[in-house]
């Protein structure tokens, strides 16, 4: 068996573990085997419809305690839930960082965080994983009977099988967290940056927080994230949790647009991974340009608005 | 109160990165080597100033590495803590690294165990949490900011689109990033001090390593950047509408 970790924010799966899911369903396939998932905490969404992400089977804690977060106590409940799983899957996202690490010590199964494809299975179970910071990937071969892999998020495509799964209340053993939750505050009414399909970034080239419309209004037209580079959010012009690169939040969208950003390599090591990335500079050096798929050469405060129009002519079309 | 500050090494943020021995070594030759920026500028820096707001604090520095690793320790050191460990031990994976330190964090009986969130060469963040399941502790990751009052730590650390605030008791195992602290350098007093402040070298012990790295790619080249003038930005949208079919 193959189990999914499924993640859970304020009663709604989150959309890398729908990911993770239809990951862990194919490597299911590749082994032979069934997919099935785990799921921690009180929720308001359908859990039938895991199915439909080729999940065979959802075990659930329903318990109010597990919505407080803590790493410790989700181990052990995972590690029961995962004793007859050959792979546990997460998503590499803050809670699958803070999970599989413990549960790779405690059922004694190699990691390989971050993966980025499917294990290759021709010479024992190796899996491709990012290293440098999306600059190069390393292949990684786990030596241990059991495995668990954290899979990049929007890096494996959602695969909509139609289908439903068995949900069944699994009961674990578990203590009181020993750490509590006082306090969430969630960026509301945005797209949370780290899964988002599209993010619309501003560096110093904007010249001022007041500049900001531009990226915004593309963003919302757009149903985009926002984000910055880190000078940016140092200066404060933005927020902090926009910030990417290196020492930022790597992300992986399917389109990221950088405008005013001169692309130094460490901002690139956060947002290289993305598959399409548009450049918008007015100085044709900029060594963003060598990273990107298309660009202009141009004026910011001149070209944004005639795209901005040109995305809303798109819309309401 | 006891702190231990693991520390990494890892190639500079603007090296190269290329591959040799049929892409299964790391190309060192000519790389400049830092300590890796999380563990520098934010685990190391928070433990400086639990200790400078607490002076009975004992702050250790731990390092599973070789000894090409020691001028990144002394390094370290000239910033502040009162002495460093070095496991001499290169080729364990991310288990074996948490082993090592486990073993040194349970015998020093330290209340607090700082690590960066992640290196930057391998991206593991791993060790904490191995660490953390070593030691049966609980175990706070991606923290952006750490206070302490007495033995109730209270953590704010980053989740997905936002922020929590925790409170736990101590002994913790903490991953920390950018926010914990400001980057600080060091002065010619600390890096004299540091001359002489000490470095214990200990053997590793045996543990077992869960994975191996079979090899290294790089990602494919770009095909080059598709230029569309400044006067006609709206032939980029229609391009990426129709072409690379981004919305
Ligand atoms: C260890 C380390 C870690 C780092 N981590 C990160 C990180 O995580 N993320 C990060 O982003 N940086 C990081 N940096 C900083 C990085 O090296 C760069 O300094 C930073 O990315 C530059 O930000 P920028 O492109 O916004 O500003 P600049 O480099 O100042 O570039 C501004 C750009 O805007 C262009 N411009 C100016 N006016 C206009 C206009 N009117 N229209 C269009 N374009 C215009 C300019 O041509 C220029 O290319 C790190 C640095 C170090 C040493
Ligand atoms: N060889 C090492 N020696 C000491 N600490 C380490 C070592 N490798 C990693 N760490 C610590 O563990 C953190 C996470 O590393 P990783 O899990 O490899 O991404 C780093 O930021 C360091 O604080």
């Amino acid at each position: 068996m193959v189990l999914v970790f499924i993640d859970q924010q304020a009663g709604h799966i989150k959309k890398a573990s729908f990911e993770a899911a239809s990951y862990g369903a194919e490597v299911a396939k590749l082994l032979g085997t069934n997919a099935e998932a785990i799921l921690l905490g009180s929720v308001i969404d359908n859990l039938a419809n895991l199915g439909n992400y080729g999940i065979t089977k959802v075990h659930t804690v329903d318990d109010e305690n597990l919505n407080n977060f803590d790493a410790q106590v989700f181990t052990k409940i995972i590690a029961q839930a995962a004793e007859n799983a050959e792979v546990v899957i997460f998503s590499n996202n803050t809670t699958g960082k803070a999970i599989a690490p413990r549960l790779s010590v405690r059922i004694k199964a190699g990691l390989v965080s971050g993966a980025a494809a499917l294990p290759n299975l021709s010479s024992g179970f190796t899996v491709k994983k990012t290293v440098f910071s999306g600059k190069a990937y390393a292949n990684i071969t786990v030596t241990t009977a059991k495995k668990i892999i954290a899979l990049n998020p929007n890096s494996f495509s959602i695969i909509p099988m139609g289908g439903t799964a068995e949900v069944v209340p699994f009961t674990a053993n578990f203590e009181t967290a020993k750490v509590q939750v006082i306090s969430q505050d969630l960026v509301k009414g945005e797209v949370p940056l780290g899964e988002a399909d599209i993010v619309v970034s501003g560096g110093r080239g904007l010249k001022g927080p007041e500049n900001w419309g531009m990226i915004t209004d593309l963003a919302t037209l757009l149903g985009a994230a926002t984000a910055c580079s880190r000078p940016v959010a140092d200066i404060h012009w933005r927020p902090h949790h926009e910030h990417v690169g290196q020492t930022g939040l790597a992300i992986a969208p399917n389109l990221y647009i950088a405008v005013g950003i001169s692309g130094a390599i460490q901002h690139l090591a956060g947002v290289n991974r993305s598959k399409t990335i548009v450049v918008i500079n007015k100085d044709a050096e900029a060594p963003f340009f060598k990273a990107a798929d298309y660009g202009i050469v141009g004026d910011a405060f001149e070209v944004m608005p005639k795209i901005i129009e040109a995305v809303r002519k798109l819309k309401s079309a | 109160m006891k702190i231990l500050v693991c520390i990494s090494k890892t190639p500079d943020t603007t090296s190269k990165i290329a591959f040799i021995d049929n892409n299964t070594k790391f190309a060192a030759d000519g790389v400049q080597f830092i300590i890796n920026p999380y563990d520098e500028w934010y685990a190391l820096v928070r433990a400086l100033e639990l200790k400078e707001a607490n002076a009975s604090t004992t702050l250790h520095l731990i390092n599973v590495g070789g000894a090409d690793t020691e001028p990144i320790i002394r390094k370290a050191l000239a910033l502040g803590g009162d002495e460093a460990i070095r496991i001499n031990s290169e080729n364990g994976d991310s288990f074996n690294i948490a082993s090592q330190i486990a073993l040194i964090a349970k015998a020093g009986d330290y209340n607090l165990i700082f690590t960066g969130k992640e290196t930057i060469d391998y991206n593991g963040s791993s060790i904490g949490g191995m660490v953390a399941e070593l030691l049966d502790l609980p175990y706070i990751s991606h923290a952006i900011k750490f206070d302490l009052e007495g033995t109730t730590a209270t953590v704010v650390r980053e989740i997905d689109g936002g922020e929590e605030t925790d409170k736990a008791n101590l002994p913790l195992v903490i991953s920390c990033q950018k926010g914990m602290a400001e980057q600080r350098i060091p002065n010619m007093k600390g890096i004299m001090g540091a001359r002489t402040k000490p470095l214990k070298v200990i053997e590793p012990t045996t543990f077992d390593s869960y994975t191996t790295i079979a090899s290294f790619d790089l990602p494919p080249a770009k095909a080059g950047v598709k230029l569309v003038s400044a006067d006609n930005p709206e032939e980029l949208v229609r391009l990426l509408h129709e072409e690379a079919k981004a919305f």
